[in-house]
């Protein structure tokens, strides 16, 4: 499904990935891990499309196609989806017209009619019920004032409604209580298929206990330096990143 | 012969027009005379800094324009709130047409100013009202002296009017240039409560320059909500002088939309003579291409315990201009004085500019006070959360500056216009969306 080959990507002239190499089949989960600094948000805003971001070399396939020269709503329209580690506040847009403009115009972009609005009522009810959402909490502003745990929950509760091909989930497990957490986990549990991929990007190993991993790669530096798989995460939470940096420089 | 010139020189023609025994004309004469000392303001007057109007100057407007096209309903029903019952009061070319509007004298006065001048009974609130507040700049002064035509609403005690009322200016002009200058009074007596909306529209490509006052007096616990849809096309211009007078616990708000014309001034004026009054004054202002628009706005606080609340938002893409000019005065009488003023600005493009200045003077000491402007670009972080979630480019855009709006469209009472604005903006934006605010 996504394929990267030696992607190297910088913002304002400074190199932030040096040759990424990484291949995400359809039903697979994979965590991406890694110190502060090694490049994890920036290789998920490089596949989201962010304009920022330069890709000086390689090249992302996203079901065999370069996806290099589209802007972040076609990559969406494909079936990318990026949870954001810091959702964005956005007043005066309720969280409903949001999704509702959200999902006519994926449909515009394949060609459809917009939704009739007694189905996008249902869509939004049930996934709403998935995530433990209140019905009050969908006609309040987009993420304005929500506590960090709700700012997740409504990126997850995007993800259900979009029904994505490959989610990357950017530090959702940043600012979550337990509960939460597992609300999230598990909403994405129930979306996952054989048709579709998750990668989970992540500093610590706990929501690795709630969404397992098929792979597990570790970031440093701008590049994948070990890939292993779940019991990888344990070794790291138990031993910290420093034994891999000494590895890599060794 | 210059503008100024021509209509003093046409002073003399509009006399014999009109009935020059009537006190009015009184007033008039004296209106002439503060015009042709003062002439058109120039950028040297602090008011007039970031506003020039030497290019709409400079054409040679007819001062009397005929009224050379008659409309259908049909033509220019995209210009009304059509979708409710109102009062209609209809203009083309400056003359009242009784076809397109729906006027009353059932227990209020919703007609013609030509008759409240000229006819015996109204002659007691034509002598309290009429040019009490507008004040002598020398813009006022020229539609003073040339005052004839335009709305008179006289809504007296206890009444609520269910239907808004609707005041429209039609342009069509086949001449090279017209000039027109409507002047309304509205009197709205104690515990009455009216809407009115306001709208100037050109039909020709020909410029257009309208200078039009309105005096607003909203009596002891009177409710006025005023809407202006400014959405002109690109060679009409308009200097709109709005005066409003409140008594006690009176509330009175003005909209203001503008999106459209070549080049508007707002000279919006509130008076507070009493206790408990409460003042809104909002608007959203959205253009392009070389359009100009100018908010000169006060407020004077004269007596204790009133609150005034003031929210303009501009969004101002490729060489357009925009003026926020706040003033606020509060005498030394006016405790306990609560007085906002917000004006947000967006540039969405390098060659568009804003000036905004507020202007605060404060005598009285036991007070509440803010203002803030600020001017920003759209939030890109906003943009690339929007865009992936599929949104398009244009389209998040939009919805960025609806987000914008939406403080000034939710204070909105009528929800047609409400919905009409939506669909201006949309248009105006280039984008479907898929939702009412």
């Amino acid at each position: 499904m996504l394929k990267i080959n030696n992607l190297h990507a910088s913002v304002e002239d400074k190199a932030i990935l040096r040759g990424v190499n990484l291949e995400v089949k359809a039903g697979e989960v994979h965590a991406i891990m890694g110190p502060n600094g090694s490049g994890k948000s920036t290789l998920a805003a490089v596949i989201a499309g962010k304009e920022e971001y330069d890709v000086e070399e390689g090249e992302i396939l996203f079901e065999n196609e370069n996806i290099d020269e589209l802007a972040a709503e076609e990559r969406a329209h494909k079936g990318i989806f990026m949870s954001f580690q810091y959702p964005v506040e956005i007043p005066g847009v309720s969280v409903t017209n949001f999704m509702k403009t959200a999902i006519n115009e994926t449909r515009k972009a394949k060609g459809l009619e917009d939704m009739p609005a007694n189905e996008m009522l249902k869509l939004i009810r049930e996934k709403s019920e998935l995530l433990e959402i209140d019905r009050k909490f969908l006609s309040r502003s987009l993420n304005e004032g929500f506590s960090g745990g709700e700012k997740k929950r409504n990126e997850i509760f995007q993800m259900a409604i979009l029904e994505p091909k490959l989610a990357i989930l950017d530090e959702t497990d940043s600012g979550l209580d337990i509960d939460a957490l597992r609300i999230v986990a598990n909403g994405v549990n129930k979306l996952k298929s054989k048709d579709n991929a998750v990668i989970v990007i992540t500093h610590y190993q706990r929501l690795l206990d709630y969404i397992v991993p098929d792979f597990v790669h570790v970031l440093h530096n701008g590049k994948i330096v070990k890939s292993g798989t779940k019991e990888l995460a344990h070794e790291l939470e138990e031993k910290g990143y420093d034994w891999i940096k000494e590895e890599v420089n060794a | 012969m210059d503008l100024k010139e021509k209509l003093v020189s046409s002073f003399l023609a509009f006399e014999n027009q009109v009935d020059v025994d009537s006190p009015i004309h009184d007033v008039r004469s004296e209106a002439i005379k503060t015009f042709e000392e003062k002439g058109f303001p120039s950028k040297k007057e602090e008011a007039w800094k970031y506003t020039s109007l030497n290019t709409i100057l400079k054409h040679d407007y007819s001062v009397f324009p005929k009224q050379e096209n008659a409309l259908e309903f049909s033509d220019v029903k995209k210009y009304f709130i059509h979708d409710i019952d109102s009062y209609k009061i209809v203009f083309i070319d400056g003359k009242y047409t009784s076809h397109l509007s729906q006027t009353t004298h059932d227990s209020m006065d919703v007609c013609l100013m030509s008759a409240a001048l000229a006819k015996p009974k109204y002659r007691l609130v034509i002598e309290n009202y009429f040019n009490k507040i507008a004040t002598k700049d020398s813009l006022s002064s020229l539609n003073t002296a040339f005052s004839s035509e335009g709305a008179y609403i006289h809504i007296p005690k206890n009444k609520l009017v269910e239907k808004p009322i609707q005041i429209i200016h039609f342009a069509t002009g086949n001449e090279s240039a017209v000039m027109l200058q409507p002047r309304n009074l509205i009197v709205v007596d104690e515990n009455s409560h009216v809407q009115i909306i306001e709208r100037h529209q050109s039909l020709t490509d020909n410029p257009v320059l309208t200078n039009s006052v309105t005096e607003i007096y909203a009596n002891k616990r009177a409710i006025v909500d005023y809407y202006k849809v400014q959405n002109d096309n690109e060679n009409a211009s308009l200097i709109d002088n709005t005066f409003i007078n409140q008594k006690q616990e009176s509330v009175a708000s003005v909209h203001t939309f503008s999106f459209g014309g070549k080049l508007t001034r707002n000279n919006l004026n509130f008076f507070q003579n009493g206790e408990r009054i409460d003042s809104t004054l909002k608007g959203v202002t959205i253009i392009g291409n070389k359009q100009h628009v100018d908010h000169n706005t006060l407020v004077h606080h004269i007596e204790p315990n009133c609150e005034s609340h003031q929210d303009y938002k501009g969004i101002f893409g490729d060489s357009a201009t925009g003026v926020f000019n706040g003033k606020v005065i509060v005498n030394k009488e006016a405790q306990k004085t609560n007085a906002f003023q917000a004006n947000n600005n967006i540039l969405i493009s390098d060659k568009a500019s804003i000036n905004t200045k507020p202007q605060l003077e404060i005598f009285a000491d036991d007070v509440k006070c803010s203002h803030g402007c600020t001017i920003g670009q759209l939030d890109e972080s906003a943009m690339f959360y929007m865009r992936s979630r599929g949104i398009p480019e244009k389209e998040a855009k939009a919805l960025l500056m609806y987000a914008f709006s939406n403080n000034v469209l939710s204070s909105v009472k009528i929800p047609e216009i409400k919905q009409r604005i939506t669909k201006i903006i949309a248009t105006k934006l280039g984008v479907k969306i898929g939702f009412d605010l």
